[in-house]
């Protein structure tokens, strides 16, 4: 039930989204002002890049001791009241969540921003049950109008430009006054808040994710900018969290470390709006607070990363800075992947979630310019673990023949230096006296990817090599 | 400490033993680049020598074949052994041996070890001049407006951003603007740009939409593949904005043709 990949047709996503008007409209946003704000928050802050190190170091950390600390934190929860449901893959997830609901009769399903949750299929679960869930960030309330996913991990709406979103409202909240004016931002958000306001109340089960879960207390941490994730979590009955296993940091001195580098890295803000902490259910003196409080800890894929060199990913904090600062992105934007998670953490986490026979374009179309891995928080090398998918796909022969015996025709000569220096010396040549004095091509049959969309400059005509030779007697000889 | 300093900048020495490693892009396609790279070494005071070499291996190692990657940097490592400094006039074949070298021979320790060894002593060329040879300005004319693009490996990889910039500012006659967002690729990537073209030639577009923009009348980076991609889309384009390796300014040798222009 979890999302079907369209990550094989990469390429003809990435052409139908170039072609997307209203989207290249939307993407506009995305190429400037995250970038900028994220800019101005690093350089404000003068310990910035020592606080990514000690970020990278305590994921890693947890990550190498994850056994330990699931166990503790489980210990916390369950003595602060709380109930813990492990899942191995995204149905046991999906269960477990279904198997709170149905217990305590549940109709209405709130839900704070997770990407696990769209990584499990669980809205569709929650419907087939009967049940309806409603989103309750503004990003997501939207997709889910329009029945996609999030194009974004922290702005699951940024691919709509906000003309779409007000054909949306008007289209669905048809009980409102068709006169009225939802022309601003402000007014778009003033509807929603309204309409989402009644199914706060209405819910019986309010599902958000989780930032961080502290071992240390049994705590679950989610941060927002509307305020959603706390109303979705104290005012029905049950909260059910779910979090994958990466989610653990050993102590709340820790996620202060990472707080003071995940908002920055994503919106460029000093802190989210609201960061919000969560132990076990209401307890008899609190004011309120949720009567029950589960956590569906899923693994989904991730424990087989552990131990290789993809463990690295499992640090992603989904701050979103890798994407905000990626030219693909910038091009095709977030839907073009295929799958849940988009952009660079996209292209390393998705083969290891859905294969990399499925998921194979995804590292592949990068031209590793490495602006990702200049400001991830948590330091990880993103274009060299898309190139481990390479070295993987490359052993087990995933590439099409015609690039594997294309490269294997150019790592014949270039391991064969004397034969190489004679053949290009020939077919530079070649090439020059077919340039012509216009000195490019406008089409070469070997290389239409890019003949097809820019002139290839012809070569000057004999190569370095020969004419260095042919002016100091032979190659190797001093100057 | 100041003395250190001083030295640093300009050395004494006119014998310093340089290979150069010429990067197939040069070697094939404009080995005028290379005559560039050769004059601002030995007007630095190098004594320049040129092995017999193909590529760095950047095709295969980033094709996901690291055997034949290995093979290729096992005879770069074996060419260019005992040459004080290596130079490559581009940042990206630079960082190939730089820093992924010694990521390819992480189970042989003598083969890292000379990884290790040759990385140490291996350097993009303007930053080699500026850096280590303690070049200051050169000896060079150029008429016009010129932006510089950043490639991205050099700047990211290797820290190259100010020394081109700084020498380009001593050229007589050169006036250096700035693009917005010389910090974003070009959307070459080696077979990227074929492989998947059209998005490449998004991603060119908004590039040469920030050259055009400058104003500039010459475009010059340090990596022939940007240049070459660069070019490329000008002048599908129609544009008449000219593109050179920033070797050719800097050396003073611009009697070949533009990149991609018609020969005159
Ligand atoms: S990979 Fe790094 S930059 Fe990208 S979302 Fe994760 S933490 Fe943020």
């Amino acid at each position: 039930m979890t999302i079907h990949p369209t990550s094989p047709q990469f390429k003809e996503n990435a052409h139908a989204a170039l072609g997307d008007r209203e989207l290249q409209r939307a993407l506009g946003h995305v190429r400037q002002a995250f970038i900028a704000k994220r800019a101005a928050a690093a350089e404000a802050l003068p310990e910035f890049e020592a606080l990514r190190d000690s970020a990278r170091d305590i994921k890693a950390h947890t990550l190498k001791h994850l056994d330990l600390y699931i166990e503790a934190w489980e210990e916390k929860v369950t003595a602060a009241g709380g109930h813990v449901h492990f899942a191995r893959d995204a149905e046991e997830a999906r269960k477990a969540v279904l198997d709170i609901c149905r217990r305590v009769g549940a109709r209405t399903v709130t839900k704070g921003k997770s990407m696990i949750s769209e990584e499990i299929g669980l809205n569709a679960a929650i419907e087939a049950a009967g049940l309806v869930p409603v989103e309750t960030d503004l990003g997501e309330y939207i997709v889910q109008l329009r029945g996609e996913v999030p194009s974004h991990i922290i702005a699951p709406a940024v691919h709509l430009t906000r003309d779409q979103v007000e054909a949306d409202f008007r289209r669905h909240h048809v009980h409102l006054d068709a006169d009225r004016d939802i022309s601003t931002h402000h007014s778009l958000q003033a509807e929603a808040r309204g309409i989402l306001r009644e199914r706060f109340l209405a819910a019986d089960v309010g599902i958000t994710g989780a930032n961080f879960l502290v071992a240390e207390t049994g705590t679950s941490v989610i941060v927002t900018n509307e305020g959603n994730g706390d109303l979705t979590q104290l005012l029905p009955r049950v909260h059910v969290v779910l979090a994958s296993i990466e989610k653990l940091v050993p102590t709340l001195e820790d996620v202060g470390q990472l707080l003071r580098v995940l908002a920055r890295s994503a919106t460029g803000q000093e802190m989210s709006v609201y960061t919000t902490l969560s132990t076990g259910p209401r307890r008899p003196e609190d004011p309120d607070g949720p009567d029950e409080y589960h956590v569906v800890l899923i693994d989904n894929g991730r424990s087989s990363m552990l131990g290789t060199s993809f463990e690295e990913m499992l640090r992603c904090i989904r701050c979103g800075a890798c994407m905000n600062h990626c030219p693909v992105y910038h091009s095709v934007g977030g839907h073009a992947y295929g799958w849940i998670y988009p952009g660079p953490m996209g292209a390393v986490l998705t083969p290891a979630l859905i294969g990399v026979e499925t998921a194979g374009h995804l590292p592949n179309a990068s031209t590793f310019c490495g602006r990702c891995e200049s400001v991830c928080p948590v330091r990880i090398p993103l274009p060299k673990l898309m190139r481990h998918w390479r070295e993987r796909e490359f052993e087990r022969h995933l590439q099409p023949a015609t690039v594997r015996s294309g490269l294997t025709f150019w790592g014949w000569f270039a391991t064969r230096p004397k034969l190489y220096r004679a053949a290009t010396g020939l077919a530079m040549r070649a090439l020059h006296v077919a340039g012509g004095a216009r000195g490019r091509f406008a089409s070469l049959p070997f290389a239409k990817g890019w003949t097809d969309f820019r002139d290839m400059p012809a070569p000057q005509g004999g190569t370095f090599q020969s004419q260095w030779k042919a002016k100091r007697g032979r190659p190797g000889t001093a100057a | 400490m100041d003395g250190r300093a001083a030295a640093s900048r300009k050395p004494l020495r006119r014998d310093v033993r340089v290979g150069l490693f010429v990067t197939c892009l040069v070697d094939l396609f404009r080995p005028s680049v290379g005559f560039a790279a050769v004059k601002l070494l030995q007007d630095a005071g190098c004594i320049v020598e040129v092995p017999t070499q193909t590529c760095c291996g950047q095709p295969a190692y980033n094709s996901g074949d690291r055997a034949t990657t290995a093979t290729i940097a096992a005879q770069v490592i074996d060419a260019f052994a005992g040459f004080e400094h290596v130079v490559a006039p581009s940042g990206s074949c630079a960082a190939m041996i730089k820093r992924h070298y010694p990521e390819l021979f992480a189970d042989d320790p003598e083969m890292l070890r000379r990884a290790e060894e040759l990385a140490a002593r291996t350097h993009e060329l303007v930053s080699f001049l500026a850096d280590v040879m303690g070049v200051e300005r050169v000896d060079a004319a150029f008429d016009g407006t010129v932006t510089y693009h950043d490639g991205c490996s050099g700047l990211r990889e290797l820290g190259v951003r100010d020394q081109p910039r700084r020498l380009l500012g001593t050229v007589r006659g050169l006036d250096l603007v700035e693009s917005a967002n010389t910090d974003v690729c070009c959307g070459f990537g080696g077979t990227f740009a074929v492989k998947y073209g059209e998005l490449s030639n998004s991603i060119v577009e908004r590039k040469v939409g920030t050259v055009v923009g400058s104003g500039a009348r010459t475009l010059v980076a340090g990596d022939l593949g940007c240049l070459m991609n660069i070019a490329g889309k000008l002048s599908r384009m129609g544009s008449h904005v000219e593109v050179r390796h920033v070797a050719e300014i800097l050396a003073g040798d611009t009697e070949a043709a533009p990149i991609g222009s018609p020969t005159r």
